[in-house]
């Protein structure tokens, strides 16, 4: 069988390859994206000190660093027994909200854009950013290089820096804004919600007046009817930094709610031997292999999944292009990928209006952003990524140094999902042996929809703590072995 | 050092490449900021796998040394990112090792504490949420119903860069400061870069850039952050009892972390005077430290106040255990 091999896949975060299989027709039997890398966090973790974890654990990933420093500060909070003052979870959520809006935006521009705007079989090296900037102007690629770097200024500000910010503690923040601080945020705050509503025009103008577009995104090679998970809140909207985990079914009826320390009663992972990711699935549904539909445990989370598993966005214009969303794609659930794009630009409305209700709080300006903590024990923190659900576990021992470190993160849990997804644009793209760069690409977007972070999905695995006791009698011979996790 | 190729003077030809990394120094590099317009109005970028559509085939197809400048993150973790060094190495007139990762081995580093073994039985054999009934954890080589596939082989020790190819200049940080990074590319296009080996950034410590006030003063305890309820913004942490890494740090960074009434924790890798970070963080907690009739003290009450520094491996070598003099636990 002839086996055709991208490597590396390129436009996301972290490595990966794909290889596909040609019958002797020519057509695909089958394809496989492989993740090439691992780190193993979950092992050095252990032993640390758990204040350490916030800072560690953004080193899963620089893109996404403020997800993984607010998901380990919020199981610190839950493993030390304490609740940050009203205050200090503003202070976090404003910081998450700058968080998204630079990702979102990395993400849109920097690594989706270009199939769109430059097109799906442009020459490879025009299909960047530089080509997009090319195409839409240089004005316009200085407003996406701003509002990019708003957010990125939002985080810095708030967190210490912005890559592998330092401001999570257990118990809230290290550091309060002041009025000037405040004012700083909120001016840049302003012309980044102008921006989200402007990448919304955009994107009709680009992709949806497009016909030829409008049919690629609503393809039976770029389908996939799973499971979707995401956060959400008490009104089952959105929400990015806390709320209950929700599942809904391929109709949008809810399958199950469930609090973040209930996460092992309905998630597992199943192990393949060609990659170094895991793929994780419904435990209730189980695991049927690489298929979709109800039978199949696979889900999705990110962008599409979060607005497919809510009711509905927070925020009065973010939740205007939700519904004009489902209205234009044929109602709700949305099971197209290349919608991932779509929703990934209404998220980012919404980030920008969350903020601006946020910097414009009477409290935000607070001192009394840390309260002290209690007794160290186990602890669940939640959040959604920019690409997904993302839990961290951890047990801490009495000198507060980490027993145990469990994760479950964004990409990993879309790692069913892609792989489904490279193989169906596959057998769309690729017929009769004809491959060609342009047909390749096709393929790459399938993933490229999801935003994966193949850094974060292959680098956090969660374990136990290994320990192996060897018990000699006196003549120096092995008496007895006992092993856990070993 | 030359680096330009006489025969296309006008433009640089530029490459980033990951290895075993966060992707932070790819956001480093992007927040520049419209600077990168400069950058690419006199350089080529030949090869950003986060941004651009290169794949390996297209640089091994290269010439030697057609590459101009690369920078090169993440530290050396597989078979795969080794072999990219070298790839890169061969292609690259200069190799910059960019980020804390390669220039020190980084965060990734700790795994050093343990083995492949552990890491993959952690991982995907005895774990509470891993289904795996069969045993099965990821090969190099793989037969599926339809062919062969391959992965590349995890390595037990964590590695910086210049422990498999040679480096020319190194820019530190987790990750390096947009400030370290605009500085560097000036330097690039200026053709003004300074002796082979250098590091590219200040050679003073994070304690030189830092805001807090420092007296001279010993403490008494080791406090950790989480249990001091104010952070006095207007003095030196360490003499607040809080371990901070700055005084064994290089800096370049502008202490932002401090600036956040955060510790320092060493991202910076070593300062110019010492090659073992923790050793002389060490020696400086040492001579901080002052405790009443401390001459007096038996060997059991040393060893309860040694103890007050919890976790002193990923306190003191959080950044720099592959290149500190003990590098790695003792394999069996």
């Amino acid at each position: 069988m002839r086996k055709i091999t991208i490597d590396p896949i390129t436009r996301l975060e972290g490595h990966g390859k794909i290889s596909i299989f040609l019958n002797s027709r020519g057509d695909v039997e089958n394809a496989y994206l492989q993740i090439p890398e691992l780190r193993g966090f979950e092992r050095f973790c252990q032993g640390r000190r758990a204040e350490d974890m916030p800072q560690i654990t953004s080193r899963i990933c620089g893109v996404c660093p403020v997800a993984h420093h607010f998901a380990s500060a919020k199981a610190l909070d839950d493993a030390f027994n304490v609740e940050p003052p009203s205050a200090a979870r503003k202070l976090r959520e404003l910081m998450y909200c700058g968080y998204v809006i630079y990702d979102h935006i990395l993400h849109f521009y920097f690594l989706g854009a270009p199939d769109f705007v430059v097109g799906p079989d442009a020459p490879p090296s025009k299909r960047n950013i530089l080509g997009v900037i090319e195409k839409v102007g240089v004005e316009i690629g200085k407003e996406v290089i701003k509002h990019r770097a708003y957010g990125q200024k939002i985080t810095a500000i708030l967190g210490g820096k912005a890559t592998h910010p330092v401001c999570g503690l257990p118990g809230g923040v290290s550091k309060a804004i002041s009025e000037e601080e405040r004012k700083e945020i909120e001016d840049m705050v302003k012309p980044c919600i102008d921006f989200a509503k402007f990448s919304l025009r955009l994107f009709d103008d680009i992709v949806l007046k497009n016909k030829d577009y409008v049919n690629l995104i609503l393809s039976d090679s770029y389908t996939l009817k799973t499971y979707n998970m995401g956060l959400v809140d008490k009104n089952n909207k959105v929400n990015f930094y806390d709320g209950k985990i929700r599942v809904t079914d391929q109709e949008g009826e809810e399958l199950l709610k469930f609090d973040v320390k209930d996460y092992y009663e309905n998630i597992s992972e199943h192990v393949e031997e060609w990659s170094y990711i895991k793929f994780p699935y419904l435990k209730s549904i189980g695991w049927n292999g690489f298929k979709d539909g109800k039978e199949s445990g696979i889900y999705r989370v990110g962008p599409l999944a979060r607005l497919n598993a809510s009711e509905g966005m927070a925020t009065p214009l973010a939740e205007k292009e939700y519904k004009h969303m489902y209205e234009t794609l044929g109602g709700k659930p949305v099971n197209s990928s290349l919608a991932f794009h779509w929703a990934r630009l209404i998220e980012l409305l919404y980030a920008t209006e969350r903020a601006m209700e946020l910097i414009k709080d009477n409290e935000i300006t607070s001192k009394n952003i840390r309260n002290p903590v209690g007794e160290p024990g186990e602890g669940f923190g939640v959040v959604e990524a920019a690409r997904g659900t993302l839990i961290h576990h951890y047990r801490l021992d009495e000198n507060a140094l980490i027993d145990k470190a469990n994760l479950i993160v964004a990409t990993t849990n879309n790692a069913g999902a892609i792989t489904m997804s490279i193989r169906d644009a596959a057998k769309g793209a690729i017929k009769n042996g004809k491959v060609n760069d342009g047909l390749l690409n096709m393929v790459e977007m399938a993933f490229r929809a999801y935003d994966p972070c193949f850094a974060c999905a292959s680098h956090a695995l969660p374990g136990g703590i290994p320990l192996e006791i060897n018990i000699y009698n006196k003549r120096k011979k092995l008496y007895k072995s006992l092993k856990r996790n070993v | 050092m030359k680096m330009r190729q006489t025969k296309n003077p006008e433009k640089l030809k530029l490459a980033f490449y990951w290895a075993a990394s966060c992707g932070g120094c790819e956001i480093a590099a992007l927040d520049i900021d419209e600077k990168i317009l400069d950058v690419v109005a006199v350089a080529d970028i030949l090869f950003w796998p986060v941004a651009i559509d290169t794949k390996y085939k297209d640089i091994e197809a290269m010439e030697d040394k057609s590459i101009d400048v690369c920078f090169f993150n993440g530290a050396i973790r597989t078979s795969e990112n080794e072999h990219m060094a070298k790839l890169l190495r061969s292609k690259s007139k200069v190799l910059v090792a960019f980020g804390a990762c390669a220039h020190t081995g980084g965060i990734p580093g700790l795994a050093n504490v343990g083995s492949r073994e552990e890491v993959f039985n952690v991982a995907y054999l005895d774990n509470p949420s891993t289904e795996n009934p069969n045993k099965i954890t990821p090969k190099t080589s793989i037969k599926v119903k339809e062919g062969e596939l391959t992965l590349p082989e995890f390595y037990d020790t964590v590695k910086s860069l210049n422990q498999v190819v040679d480096v020319d200049y190194y820019l530190p940080g987790c990750p390096p400061s947009p400030e370290l990074i605009s500085e560097a590319i000036d330097t690039i296009v200026q053709n003004k870069l300074p002796p082979k080996g250098s590091v590219l950034a200040p050679s003073k410590s994070v304690c030189d850039e830092c805001k807090f006030e420092k007296c001279e003063k010993k403490i008494s305890e080791i406090k950790r952050i989480y249990e001091v309820k104010e952070v006095d913004p207007n003095k030196c942490l360490l003499e607040q009892g809080i371990v901070c890494m700055g005084p064994a740090t290089r800096g370049g960074c502008d202490a932002r972390c401090l600036n956040a009434n955060m510790p320092c924790t060493g991202c910076g890798g070593p300062t110019p005077e010492s090659s073992d970070q923790g050793a002389k963080m060490i020696s400086a907690l040492a001579s901080i430290l002052g405790v009443k009739d401390e001459e007096k003290m038996d060997e059991k009450e040393v060893e309860e106040l040694i103890e007050k520094v919890r976790d002193p491996l990923g306190t003191f070598y959080k950044y720099a255990l592959p290149t500190s003099l003990i590098n790695r636990r003792v394999m069996k």
